[in-house]
């Protein structure tokens, strides 16, 4: 909050200096879009994948710092770092060695746990085919004027991601998902960042407009890990989220940088593997598309210069007479934990298998027919 | 031992017979029999149950109807009255003048012609109208059905309107033209339409639609160009066009130890804002809820500014108010409308008063801004109504009239109701206490039923196409059922917008829409099963080729046989 505050300080003191009106102006028209949205996957379980998670909360924090609600953002996360029993920190997930950042802290709101985290929710998610049930929050409710920041972490390969260990989605899948976003325009402009190895590969296949792509290795090379913490056992981060990070650690929301800027992020020599980015199919240049269009949620806001003079008296709710007594509803809580029920409920139904003697029984039966077929004489070569 | 015996020789008994007659054929022949027979099984029973039991269940969808509509044009019709008044015309004219005349506009976007305007300005009556000042009265003369226009022609010399303003627009469905100075003489029934024609189709833009207001509407199918910036301000800040709307109330008091507030919002909103969203409804749904917030502060620090003794927040400032705020401000989290906040800020007694200052470093006179496609603040000075040595916390009642009529103003805009500045000499009516007239309703539900259609239209051509183009996904008859009634109702809405019946077509619109989202968005349109054709390959290949490979051989081996008999035959004849 207070870092926040001094930020907004800080812009002011900028902006009061250079205030041009056209320049304002402009910059209102020229992203076009109105609102963020951030939709962030970690597609990785159990203890030793700590460094997908580390990432994604990681960015999660940055993009929460920068100003999108936990409302516009759907957190996908298999969740099982925290409190995995391995954890010699529970309740923390720390990004830093010498645990210098806990990335878990109180308020992350994942939206997808667990199991949830799969490719068919995945796909729902994105093109917005979910049963009618789901909560608002485990929604992406963008509209066409909504800049979307989409990130994927996890192990993956050629033309594919592996989803918690179970199942692929592939690059074609993805790329069709992303023209059906188009085709109901359910995005203005879309950044899609991919930290895995092989990640170029997942980009390949886009085909609709207004796509921009960051990954962070190339077709045939591996991305690698940044650096491991020796107390708690496991590798923290990866090489290009970790840059990634330091890079977005100077972005403050009224921030100019361009995406000219991220491309630059984590070159060989820090990362080992080449990181690479696709524009041809964004419609602006990169240059012109700030930082903040994506991870940040800068309102445009308009002055309201028009009021309407109204004159009209609230008029009164009218007194009920005297005579009737208002009613008394009442309310009654359903029991939260009927103990009586649980104590005494029948042991859940198993599947259904038929009963032991019957087998062995069945296998009996087989058997005499079979000897008096063939005749006694063949059961001394069994028994 | 006996029994084995006897089991034995009746086993042989049974097999002879069978062995008896399979032993007749030769061998040879009885394995060309069996190969051709499993052959035949194969290709005439296994190749059509493979291919049923592997189809996915598509239902029929209206293809064709819906390619029609993808080319489809727009006409809309609007019905244009005029009345001339007393003055205007004289007798023997007024039987020249042409009872029905068709205007078309035909509108091209990017070279298409999408949409014509055809207005058909009845000269119906020569009335004889009272000069009255009311609108209202002018209003009972006739009573005008949604979409269509009233508009009377009064003589050079009425002083019903100002010197300087030559059109008057009403409240209701009505316009008062004032004819020109030259045409007060020696002019002909073809001079006189020739002026009016530009006149009142300039009206007729400002009171129903104009080229920019549809085309921002087509922007769905139509790519917009970069037209002037007030087209695309306008197109960003309004919602789109949604079944319904959620609108949150929301009082932010940063201080409960200075200030009690209170505020009488259920009256409020039952006296002010209830009036627009009825006239409203067939527009949308609108839900209302409030809530107060207590602890909330803006996340910006004000500047104080001595020149005023006051704090101000600049312009700048105004864009990071919103995010920290917006963190604390619930929503329903049933349903998936576009929700509209407006938040009544009371600044804490330490930061009072609180003003806006715009770039020009003046006071904004409302204390609000609003942010598109979000909703709306104001900042209530309550320092005014309290002495400094007043013991705190103080009651303070809020002027809900105040807010109330800065929130309005900001509803307008945010729902698309356009405050587009009037062309030069235009004086435009009030907006009465519903907030809205009856003319920007209409105009509102142009653009509306014009967007409707745009978007279904362009939802079921890109639902057919995805359906067309992945095989795998399976059409249930609810999704087939849900497209075809949005082709029925898109069908209808044009029909309707064509004949000018702007309250069915509008239904008809929203019926499309819905349909139409029911059926893209419905859950079961996975195509979670791609197979790339490597894949597919590899699938069937281990189960069919084993079982191919016999036959094919035997096959082969068949005709190969067939042709060394005919050529043993052939040399047998020579």
């Amino acid at each position: 909050m207070k870092i926040l505050t001094f930020f907004s300080l800080f812009s002011t003191f900028l902006s009061a200096n250079s205030i041009n009106v056209e320049e304002n102006a402009g910059q209102f028209f020229s992203s076009g879009h109105t609102n963020n949205w951030a939709v962030l996957v970690c597609t990785s379980r159990f203890w030793f994948n700590y460094r997908h998670v580390a990432n994604t909360l990681s960015v999660y924090r940055s993009v929460k710092r920068l100003g999108i609600p936990d409302s516009h953002i759907v957190l996908m996360l298999a969740d099982d770092m925290a409190c995995n029993h391995r954890n010699p920190k529970p309740a923390t997930v720390f990004s830093h060695k010498n645990m210098e950042l806990n990335v878990y802290g109180d308020d992350v709101e994942v939206d997808y746990r667990g199991y949830e985290v799969t490719v068919e929710n995945f796909l729902r998610v994105l093109t917005g085919r979910l049963p009618p049930s789901t909560p608002r929050s485990k929604r992406l409710l963008s509209d066409d004027r909504s800049n979307i920041l989409i990130y994927l972490t996890g192990h993956g390969g050629n033309g594919f991601l592996k989803f918690q260990d179970s199942e692929e989605i592939s690059n074609v899948e993805l790329a069709d998902a992303f023209e059906q976003m188009w085709q109901k325009r359910r995005y203005n402009e879309l950044l899609f960042i991919i930290d895995t190895c092989q990640g170029a590969s997942m980009y390949e296949r886009f085909y609709s407009p207004n796509l921009m792509a960051l990954a962070s290795s190339q077709v045939g090379e591996d991305s690698l890990s940044h650096q491991p913490d020796l107390a708690i056992g496991v590798h923290l981060m990866d090489r290009y989220t970790f840059y990634l990070l330091e890079f977005l650690e100077d972005i403050h929301p009224a921030s100019k940088a361009n995406m000219k800027d991220l491309f630059k992020v984590c070159p060989k020599s820090q990362c080992v593997s080449t990181p690479g980015h696709r524009t041809d199919l964004f419609l602006r240049d990169p240059g012109s598309a700030l930082i903040t269009d994506f991870f940040g949620s800068v309102r445009k806001v308009e002055i309201t210069m028009e009021t309407i003079n109204l004159t009209d008296l609230i008029k009164e709710a009218e007194q009920n007479p005297m005579n009737e007594k208002p009613q008394k509803v009442t309310y009654s809580y359903v029991d939260q934990l009927p103990v009586s029920e649980i104590i005494h409920q029948k042991p859940k139904q198993k599947d259904w298998h038929p009963p032991d003697g019957f087998i062995l029984g069945l296998w009996t039966l087989i058997l005499l027919v079979f000897f008096k077929t063939y005749g006694i004489k063949h059961l001394k070569h069994i028994f | 031992m006996t029994k084995q015996y006897t089991a034995s020789s009746r086993h042989t008994e049974h097999a002879s017979p069978v062995g008896s007659q399979f032993a007749v054929l030769k061998s040879p022949q009885r394995g060309q029999l069996a190969a051709l027979s499993i052959a035949a099984v194969v290709i005439m029973v296994g190749v059509p149950l493979w291919w049923r039991t592997t189809e996915t269940y598509r239902a029929w969808l209206p293809v064709s109807q819906i390619n029609e509509l993808a080319n489809m044009q727009l006409q809309l019709s609007a019905d244009v009255e005029v009345v001339f008044a007393r003055g205007t015309v004289t007798p023997e004219q007024q039987k020249k003048v042409p009872l029905t005349q068709t205007q078309d506009e035909e509108h091209t976007v990017d070279g298409d012609l999408i949409f014509k305007a055809v207005c058909d300005p009845m000269v119906t009556k020569y009335e004889d109208c009272k000069l009255i000042h009311a609108d209202l009265s002018l209003h009972t003369l006739s009573e005008s059905p949604c979409g269509s226009l009233v508009v009377y022609v009064i003589p050079e010399s009425s002083s019903l309107l100002p010197e300087d303003m030559d059109v008057y627009i009403g409240q209701r469905r009505t316009a008062l033209l004032r004819i020109g100075a030259q045409m007060r003489v020696g002019r002909t029934v073809e001079q006189l339409l020739a002026h009016l024609e530009p006149r009142i189709k300039q009206v007729l833009q400002v009171m129903s639609f104009s080229h920019t207001d549809i085309t921002a509407a087509l922007s769905d199918r139509v790519r917009l160009s970069p037209g002037n910036k007030e087209s695309i301000a306008d197109s960003m800040r309004a919602f789109k066009s949604s079944p319904g709307y959620e609108i949150t109330f929301s009082l932010l008091n940063p201080d409960p130890k200075s200030h009690r507030l209170h505020w009488d919002i259920e009256g409020a909103v039952q006296t002010y804002i209830q009036p627009l969203l009825t006239k409203l409804a067939p527009v949308a749904n609108f839900s209302l809820d409030s809530q107060t917030l207590y602890y909330a502060m803006l996340g910006v620090n004000p500047r104080f500014d001595s020149s005023s003794s006051a704090y101000t927040l600049n312009s700048d400032s105004l864009a990071h108010v919103i995010n920290p705020v917006e963190a604390r401000l619930g929503s329903n989290a049933a349903s998936s409308n576009p929700v509209l906040n407006f938040l009544l800020y009371v600044p804490d007694a330490h930061h009072s008063p609180l003003y806006i200052h715009d770039n020009k470093k003046q006071e904004v006179p409302s204390n609000a801004f609003h942010s598109p496609r979000w909703g709306g603040i104001m900042v209530y000075n309550v320092n005014g109504f309290y002495r400094p040595e007043a013991v705190l916390p103080v009651d303070i009642n809020i002027n809900m009239a105040k807010v109330m009529g800065v929130f309005l103003a900001q509803l307008r805009l945010l729902l698309g109701v356009q405050s587009s500045t009037a062309p030069p000499g235009f004086l435009m009516a009030p907006c009465g206490s519903t907030g809205l007239a009856d003319w920007e309703l209409d105009r509102l539900m142009w653009s509306r039923s014009v967007e409707n259609v745009a978007t279904a239209t362009t939802t079921i051509t890109s639902l057919a196409q995805l359906l067309d183009q992945i095989g795998n996904i399976v059409i249930n008859d609810n999704i087939a059922e849900q497209v075809s009634s949005a082709v029925t109702s898109l069908q209808l809405a044009v029909a309707e917008l064509e004949a000018g019946n702007l309250g069915f077509a509008l239904q008809y619109s929203k019926e499309a829409i819905m349909a139409s989202e029911r059926a893209f968005f419905d859950p079961s349109l996975l195509h979670l099963l791609y197979f790339p054709d490597d894949q597919k390959f590899a699938i069937y290949i281990p189960l069919f080729l084993p079982m191919c490979v016999p036959i094919l051989l035997s096959l082969l081996k068949i005709v190969s046989e067939a042709r060394q008999k005919r050529r043993e035959k052939q040399a047998k004849k020579d």
